[in-house]
């Protein structure tokens, strides 16, 4: 027990005399443990959906008969289910789309009120995507239930006119048309009136079987007719979500998990071989020897970084090759591919070079290799607009210094055709390459 | 004397706040073997990596004539243990731009006497082995000086006499070898002159019989009363 006592005391003296390593331990789990438990606990709920409302005020109102129907009134049901980011034109809510400000656009077109009015073409409103099937499925669901439920209010509006129509149909009453008044006699008064003239018919009359075909088809459009409102409620969808892509093409789910899969594969080479390959020459004390001139420092981590870009870049390549086997990729952009994955292999190792030079031996390079790298995915994989603004701002920056979500947005678009392009992407992780080439430099100097 | 192959002017170092070594000058000539001694800590390793070129000093500086080579052996073995002998030594020899790598490697392999190990990985020899590839490393490029850490530390007497008939055949070709030693005997059978160095600073330079003036037949006794004297 004393001897437990004195190693103890003595690890925390080790970590006591370890400030950056003890500060990193602590600190760094915990600001990534507050990050995580913000983006999963204090999510605001509902997904920030760009909103244009295309209608003139003037035509908010339709007519159906003597019934006045303000379409207005029924996006106060679409508004309970999302965050709407009110905007000012459609170019703007397709820009906001697309640089992730919000995870979807929704635009009542002006049309909207005539199609319902008149019925002779589908009503709709336009959701518009990033392409992003987990962006996707975060707006559609909430969208689709509420639109549900203005549905059913619009409907049950509609199928009151409608079916009043069809009452004066079959019962008859008075129908007010262009200022005038007219008497409808009804389907059932012409069944009754018809089978009265059949009755008092001789046999042998000539107009007896036509009467008698009146009468029937009478019959049969009282009881048909009758029936009928009931359909006219049940399927009543006067508003259906007309879903769009910015960039004219949907991120199917498997897809999504594929350029996920390569990034994740991609980054696990590179940071483990190239920090661990760099950490390998101190550990043997080679780095040393090769640094008094027989290898210029840039030189070495340029070697170090080349390796672990070129294995990872076969990995990912293979990957994606081997996946074609069970899912459709499109080879014509195999060479878009190949420039992802080389411009996502380069910042990694990069980051791994740099990693390896603040650390000494092999086992911690990839420790902290994993130590960075786990929760940095997790938040770069958190969808714009699924998380408070403001949280959202930081994980973006946090996001942004990290090579994971760019180089995942790289190959995205060349595998998905997904926003941004493969050419933004590439040089983003350009200036990463670039700035972390900067501290790997840096790095050595310890 | 031989012209001076290594040149030290005021040569420090400091981390930090800590001085590790301060105004240390002396020359080397050709084929002169210098030992440096002092207690641990006196500053012997951070001088031998300034000379090699390892560390950069906070002051002073080191020359050499243009174009000469400085080897360097480290104190702990700077090779790589996933490689067999005869890679360490063809890698080394390509690095430090050796005219013929594949001559320099065999003499090399002779001299040490490594060639029946030549194949095997430097982690599955002995500690003695593995010294006896780093100081192979550190010669290859056949230096116009040798620094050498602490050679002979983790050698048994057989491979330690070895050492230094290869150490000596060397100076004799007109290497000029700078060494550090806790043996003081070492230094007395192999060396012509010392340094003596204590908390980084130098506080002799010059035979070992200077050193034993006046202080009884002894060397160690004599070396221990001399750092007493200077308050060490």
């Amino acid at each position: 027990m004393l001897a437990l006592r004195w190693l103890l005391g003595k690890d925390l003296r080790i970590l006591r005399r370890s400030p950056v390593l003890s500060t990193l331990l602590i600190l760094y789990p915990a600001v990534v443990a507050v990050l995580i438990g913000l983006a999963l606990s204090r999510s605001p709920g509902l997904p920030r959906v760009a909103f244009l409302n295309e209608i003139p005020p003037s035509s908010a109102v339709i007519s159906l008969g003597k019934t006045q129907i303000n379409i207005t009134s029924y996006e106060s049901h679409l508004f309970k289910a999302l965050k709407l980011v009110p905007v000012k034109t459609r170019a703007q809510a397709l820009d906001d789309v697309r640089d992730g400000t919000t995870l979807a656009a929704l635009i009542i077109p002006a049309t909207l009120p005539k199609r319902l009015a008149t019925g002779d073409e589908t009503a709709f409103i336009r959701v518009v995507y990033n392409g992003s099937a987990i962006n996707e499925s975060l707006v559609q669901s909430a969208i689709e239930s509420k639109l549900g439920q203005a549905n059913a209010l619009l409907a049950a509006q509609l199928e009151k006119v409608a079916g009043s129509y069809i009452d004066l149909l079959l019962s008859g009453g008075k129908l007010h048309f262009l200022g005038e008044t007219f008497n409808v006699l009804g389907l059932r008064a012409s069944e009754r009136l018809v089978d009265k003239v059949v009755a008092q018919l001789p046999a042998n009359s000539p107009f007896y079987p036509r009467l008698a075909a009146v009468a029937s088809f009478a019959k049969i459009a009282v009881n048909n007719l009758g029936t009928s409102k009931a359909v006219i409620g049940a399927v009543a969808a006067p508003v259906v979500a007309r879903n769009e892509f910015v960039n004219g093409r949907r991120t199917p789910l498997d897809f999504y998990a594929v350029a996920v899969a390569v990034t994740v594969s991609l980054m696990f080479v590179c940071l483990l071989l190239a920090s661990g390959m760099l950490a390998l020459e101190r550990e043997e004390n080679t780095f040393g020897r090769l640094a008094r001139g027989l290898v210029r420092p840039g030189a070495l981590l340029a070697e170090k970084a080349l390796l672990a870009a070129t294995c990872a870049a076969l990995v990912g390549f293979a990957m994606l090759a081997g996946i074609s086997i069970f899912v459709t990729l499109d080879w014509t952009r195999a060479g878009l591919w190949l420039l992802a994955i080389v411009g996502g292999s380069a910042a990694f190792a990069t980051l791994g070079v740099t990693l390896g030079g603040l650390v000494r031996d092999v086992r911690a390079a990839s420790l902290v290799a994993l130590l960075v790298s786990f929760p940095l995915v997790f938040l770069a994989l958190v969808p714009a607009g699924a998380v408070a603004p403001g949280l959202y701002d930081v994980i973006r920056v946090l996001s942004a210094v990290f090579p994971f979500k760019p180089a995942f947005e790289a190959l995205n678009a060349a595998v998905n055709h997904s926003s941004p392009s493969v050419w933004v992407a590439i040089g983003h992780l350009a200036v990463l390459v670039a700035g972390f080439g900067v501290l790997a430099r840096l790095s050595l100097r310890r | 004397m031989a012209a001076a192959t290594l040149r030290a002017l005021s040569l420090g170092k400091r981390f930090g706040e800590r001085v590790a070594l301060r105004e240390v000058s002396f020359e080397l000539a050709g084929g002169e073997i210098l030992a440096v001694i002092g207690p641990n800590g006196a500053g012997k390793t951070t001088l031998l990596s300034l000379l090699a070129g390892a560390m950069a000093p906070s002051d002073g500086s080191v020359s050499s004539p243009a174009g000469e080579r400085i080897g360097w052996v480290p104190q702990q073995t700077a090779v790589y243990s996933k490689l067999s002998v005869l890679e360490n030594l063809r890698l080394f020899a390509r690095l430090e731009r050796v005219a013929d790598p594949q001559a320099a490697v065999e003499t090399m392999l002779e001299q040490t006497g490594l060639r029946e190990r030549a194949d095997e990985q430097l982690g599955r020899l002995s500690g003695g082995n593995r010294q006896r590839v780093n100081i192979a490393v550190g010669l290859l490029a056949d230096p116009a000086v040798a620094l050498l850490d602490e050679p002979s530390a983790s050698l048994d007497p057989r491979q330690r006499e070895r050492l230094w008939r290869f150490i000596g055949a060397r100076a004799q070709a007109g290497t000029g070898i700078v060494f550090t030693t806790h043996d003081i005997a070492e230094a007395e059978r192999y060396a012509d002159r010392v340094l003596v160095l204590a908390d980084g600073e130098l506080l002799y330079a010059g035979s070992l019989d200077g050193l034993r003036e006046g202080r009884g037949a002894d060397l160690e006794a004599a070396f221990v009363e001399f750092l007493r004297e200077r308050g060490h």
